[in-house]
């Protein structure tokens, strides 16, 4: 094909490669150099006058008001009233939701009679039925136990039943063919096939208890990090507010870390 | 114990996928069933296992199972339907669980199965470390633990290339030249068929009714490759399917 020859011999060249790339992987080193250059970043500008220290506190100030809150013995009071709550209301949201997705998953009266109730409630943002929650639950502990179980309630129940939903229905049969019996085949078939996305579920619901967690807090609670956020916002002391958002950052962080322990431990058989 | 089907009839909605089957399949027997895809085989073979019901017809049960038997009809599937999560030996004792055999009886009849299928040393790994071959092997080693009457093969090939297709052929044969299994084999492959067939079944396509029966009588073990004989039925078989099997290819899947 190649018109170039060179005697009898024909010049080729070589075929371009086009191919690899779009498969980003994640760099260990990289993440806690952004994070470090971002916070020297912040700190230099709020020393230099650059950035306002109305705007935005030093990073170093935070730190102190950190430390205060340590010093005090008040972290711990806020951050057990608010671990409290969270687990408390995301556990029990968690496990109510399986136990409906599972209904719903398996049953036709389930799932006829639930499905749309919960596709109806899903997206109600809850924060907007706190009032109600605290008339019906009081203002203490009760309401923002509610909220989150609720936020966390629905969904873990969409998460479940589209999983089971998703188990293959091969498997099943085969279950079948073997004379299982209908629990065998629940619990060793179809729970664990289904597993994959009810712990993706949990990874969205611990998310989204920590939002709800924060605005439940944010009425009428004495301690949690919700509350001291508050009233560092009243006060304008944007180094405590900053303390509580990174208090809360690590909350969530430590939440998906664990999460992913588990994905790990249960899904091994994934690779 | 013998099954013998009779005036198999079903339909889908308004479409006829099987049409009067009558059929016997004796013990110790290897009875084929083949014919173009679509045709109603893996209908027909859910129905021989009780996964399905026809809409009219039965499939009886002649005699009853040998006492050891744990599931008289036992399948083993194209796709292996092997649990993802469980590792080799936990998919068989799934099958087990159920029945009421002390710890000690279950792990006997785990080693020997897994020895029977050459599998002992992979005991412990889960089947995405095992090639094609090796988990259609598991399949096999877990249908053979509940000591089945009768094997349901759907396509049990199908899904392999065509090395280990040999080889899992040979280990279908070897074992049938051991204890003389009972089974129902589906395939649309006519080498397979005439390789491993006693009777071969050939439906027409749908609605799938029983075109002929071809009985052979020479024994697993004397079927070689290059037999003439087993070349004839093979050319013989192929006649009746080609017209059957073009006309299959040319419809629509949906009408
Ligand atoms: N569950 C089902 N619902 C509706 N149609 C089906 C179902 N299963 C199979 N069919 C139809 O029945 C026909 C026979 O299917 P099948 O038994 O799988 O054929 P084969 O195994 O011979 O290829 C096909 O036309 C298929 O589309
Ligand atoms: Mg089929």
């Amino acid at each position: 094909m190649s018109d170039e020859t060179v005697g009898n011999q024909i010049t080729g060249k070589p075929v371009p490669y086009r191919g690899g790339g779009f498969l980003p992987k994640s760099r260990k080193i990289v993440a806690p150099i952004v994070f470090i250059l971002i916070i020297a970043f912040w700190e230099w500008g709020c020393r230099t006058g650059f950035i306002s220290p109305l705007i935005l506190p030093a990073p170093s100030e935070a730190f102190d008001a950190f430390m205060n809150l340590v010093n005090s013995g008040l972290l711990w009071q806020h951050l057990a009233a608010s671990l409290q709550r969270l687990l408390i209301g995301w556990f029990s949201g968690t496990m109510l939701g399986i136990i409906v997705g599972t209904l719903i998953g398996l049953f036709s009266i389930a799932r006829s009679g639930l499905q749309p109730l919960v596709s109806a409630i899903f997206p109600i943002p809850k924060i907007a039925l706190l009032p109600l929650f605290i008339i019906w639950f009081g203002i203490g502990e009760g309401s923002k136990v509610a909220t989150i179980l609720f936020g966390t309630f629905f969904p873990t129940v969409i998460a479940t039943y589209g999983g089971i939903d998703n188990v293959d229905r091969g498997l099943i049969r085969m279950g079948q063919s073997f004379g299982l019996t209908r629990m065998s085949i629940i619990r060793k078939i179809i729970l664990p096939g289904a597993l994959p996305a009810i712990l993706s579920g949990a990874r969205i619901s611990a998310a989204i208890a920590i939002i709800l967690l924060v605005a439940a807090e944010m009425i009428a609670a004495e301690y949690g990090i919700g509350a001291y956020i508050l009233i560092a916002g009243s006060l304008m002391a944007t180094d405590q507010l900053i303390t509580g958002v990174a208090i809360l950052s690590c909350i969530g962080l430590i939440f998906a870390w664990i999460i992913g322990k588990a994905e790990k431990y249960f899904l091994k058989w994934r690779a | 114990m013998d099954l013998s089907l009779r005036h198999i009839t079903h339909r889908y909605d308004e479409v006829e996928v099987l049409r009067d089957i009558n059929l016997d399949i004796e013990q110790g027997q290897i009875v084929c069933i083949i014919g173009p895809s679509g045709c109603g085989k893996s209908t027909l073979l859910r129905m021989i296992g009780g996964l399905e019901r026809p809409a009219s017809g039965e499939v009886l049960q002649l005699g009853e199972p040998p006492a050891d038997c744990l599931n008289p009809l036992t399948y083993i599937f194209q796709d292996f339907a092997l649990l993802p999560w469980r590792t080799v030996e936990g998919n068989i004792s799934l099958v087990l669980e159920n029945h009421p055999l002390d710890a000690a009886a279950r792990e006997e009849i785990i080693a020997d199965v897994l020895a029977r299928t050459k599998l002992s040393d992979f005991r412990k790994a889960y089947p995405r470390q095992l090639s094609g071959g090796m988990k259609q092997r598991v399949a096999i080693a877990r249908a053979l633990s509940v000591r089945p009457a009768v094997l349901l093969m759907d396509e049990p090939l199908s899904a392999l290339d065509s090395q280990t297709r040999e080889l899992l052929m040979d280990d279908l044969v070897d074992l049938w030249e051991k204890e003389n299994y009972t089974a129902a084999y589906v395939t649309h492959n006519l080498a397979e068929a005439v390789r491993l067939g006693h009777k071969i079944v050939v439906l027409s396509r749908r609605p799938g009714e029983i075109r002929d029966i071809v009985e052979i009588d020479m024994p697993l073990s004397a079927r070689t490759t290059e037999n003439a004989e087993l070349e004839a039925i093979q050319k013989r078989l192929w006649n009746l399917m080609r017209d059957e099997a073009r006309a299959a290819d040319m419809e629509l899947l949906d009408e």
